[in-house]
């Protein structure tokens, strides 16, 4: 408490929200006079969106929440895989292992997308290149010449002649 | 419309995508005018987040004027300049009526551990973000907020996440007048979050980063001593050294899943992917806080398991305290501290990035360049 002797004059708005009666429910929680809280599917569940696309939803959960997204339902062989990943619950890693999984099999589904639609992936300019070269040229061109180094060291061995050497006798 | 498109780890671009329709009577359509790159964003783009689907549009911050409403919606009308928080919250569930905006239990059938979340995997409701020129607002006579006359965009666009976080941050850490705080992360909620322990009377405020020009930038909005790690042999011994030896009263995780500083949690959290993110900044809170502190989690982790001392934190007595800010809670008061001048979020802001340089705009952020410190993506509709 030394410290309320200080001057904090200069911090603006010193103190202004401090609320001794902050413990460590409070005031997370709004009681609204009730000495329990509500118990159960209890409220009045708003109106139900359409379920017009696949949702795959939580096994810890009884149903459909009232509202969704439905941006990018589950197709593909990493489909499949969420789909699987949803019989278990949030608890196991047979959930979430699977469902990074199947992004990682989702990225390559993208790509033959792409050329599906006649569209080479620019991947450079998907990671944002122009701004490495804008502000960080030094980065960029080291990331270059390793990887050109790397790629040379990786042709040359694997094209190196694996014929026994002749030798002169 | 033009939309951000999630491509896979580290890879986004603009594309053309369907103008979101309304799907559900208390729908809106909202037309963006400014949307942020948040730092949890960087855990999707990274690809940590489970369920993160290739062709998913990101972004929970974002402001905008309404276009269309759906035929139960009675609190907003077309032409509305709104803020609307990151969470998606339905008002009327147990959670909501307890104030646990973030922890709605109607807007996302994927997972019961967290609510909906505008543009954050399927794992968080399947919704596509604001980082597009229109985006589908649920709940719209809850959660979208009209913004007050006169004020900037730039302050309300940071009062839908970064604001609300930061100041949930540093509410649940109980601060008493006096309280030693030390926050962990100099990003953008760290920031704000060193700023609002003093609101509630903080004695000292110290922040930890690795980033030297964040933590000069911090050092000066707080304003508060702020220290960079990568000189320390040992940030824990380091914060008990300038705390008496005892600890501070409260440690506040502003970083998550992207934290940087031990080996074995890098690669285990962020390379592998076996831990749910790296718990660096966790695991210093809770070995830097005094026995009986606080610690207060703002930063996001992923959904599976994490290596921290959860020993520790029986044998100090710590209480943890964490949630997902709740926005619309905040918010009357939040507004107030804008409008009087207590807080200053748009100062946070160093780069405004066209729409269609999203991909730029994800690898600055992400890889810290040019000073960046918070971008904001404007689309070519906003007017």
């Amino acid at each position: 408490m030394e410290a309320q002797a200080k001057d904090y004059s200069h911090i603006l708005g010193w103190g202004i929200d401090a609320d001794p009666k902050n413990d460590p429910t409070y005031p997370i929680k709004q009681r609204n006079g009730n000495l329990t809280d509500p118990k159960g599917y209890t409220w009045d569940r708003p109106v139900q969106q359409p379920v017009d696309v696949e949702i795959l939803h939580s096994k810890e959960r009884p149903n459909v929440s009232a509202v969704f997204g439905t941006s990018v339902p589950p197709s593909g062989l990493s489909g499949q895989i969420r789909r699987f990943a949803f019989r278990f619950s949030e608890s196991e890693y047979g959930h979430w292992l699977p469902l990074l999984v199947a992004d990682r099999v989702n990225v390559v589904e993208g790509i033959i997308d792409d050329f599906r639609q006649g569209r080479v992936p620019n991947i450079l300019a998907e990671k944002g290149m122009s701004a490495d070269w804008k502000y960080n040229r030094k980065g960029l061109l080291q990331q270059a010449i390793i990887g050109a180094v790397v790629a040379t060291a990786v042709i040359t061995f694997l094209s190196r002649d694996k014929r026994p050497t002749k030798r002169a006798y | 419309m033009l939309a951000m498109n999630y491509r896979g780890p580290r890879r986004v671009r603009i594309d053309s995508k369907p103008y979101p329709e309304i799907k559900h009577p208390e729908d809106a359509i909202v037309r963006v005018t400014r949307s942020c790159i948040c730092g949890s964003d960087l855990h999707l783009y990274n690809g940590n987040v489970p369920d993160t689907r290739v062709g998913s549009t990101f972004g929970h911050e974002f402001v905008g004027v309404v276009e269309e409403i759906g035929s139960d919606v009675e609190k907003l009308k077309v032409g509305d300049n709104v803020l609307v928080p990151f969470n998606i919250a339905c008002g009327k569930c147990s959670f909501c009526q307890q104030g646990l905006y973030g922890n709605c239990h109607e807007s996302n059938p994927q997972a019961t551990a967290v609510g909906g979340i505008f543009g954050y995997s399927h794992t968080a409701g399947g919704f596509d973000g604001g980082q597009a020129e229109y985006v589908r607002v649920p709940y719209a006579n809850f959660g979208p907020t009209v913004i007050p006359p006169g004020m900037d965009p730039d302050d309300a666009v940071l009062l839908t996440d970064v604001v609300p976080t930061g100041y949930q941050a540093a509410e649940m850490a109980g601060i008493q007048p006096g309280d030693t705080v030390v926050v962990f992360g100099a990003g953008p909620v760290g920031i704000m979050a060193a700023r609002c322990s003093w609101l509630f009377g903080a004695g000292r405020v110290i922040v930890i980063d690795q980033v030297d020009y964040r933590l000069e930038f911090v050092r000066n909005y707080a304003p508060c001593e702020a220290y960079n790690f990568k000189g320390m042999d040992d940030p824990v011994v380091f914060i008990k050294k300038i705390t008496d030896w005892i600890g501070a009263d409260v440690c506040i995780d502003a970083v998550g899943a992207e934290a940087a500083g031990s080996a074995l949690q890098t690669i285990t959290g962020r390379k592998l992917l076996i831990q749910a993110g790296s718990a660096t900044a966790l695991h210093w809170a809770i070995n830097s806080v005094r026995k009986g502190g606080v610690v207060s989690i703002v930063g996001v982790y992923g959904p599976t398991d994490n290596l921290v001392p959860i020993g520790n934190v029986v044998n100090k007595g710590i209480t943890i305290r964490a949630n997902q800010a709740s926005v619309k809670r905040l918010l009357p008061r939040l507004i107030d501290h804008v409008q009087n001048g207590i807080l200053n979020p748009k100062a946070l802001i160093t780069h405004r990035v066209p729409l269609e340089d999203v991909a730029d705009a994800y690898n600055i952020f992400s890889n810290k360049l040019d000073n960046c410190i918070k971008p904001v993506l404007i689309p070519s509709t906003r007017s």
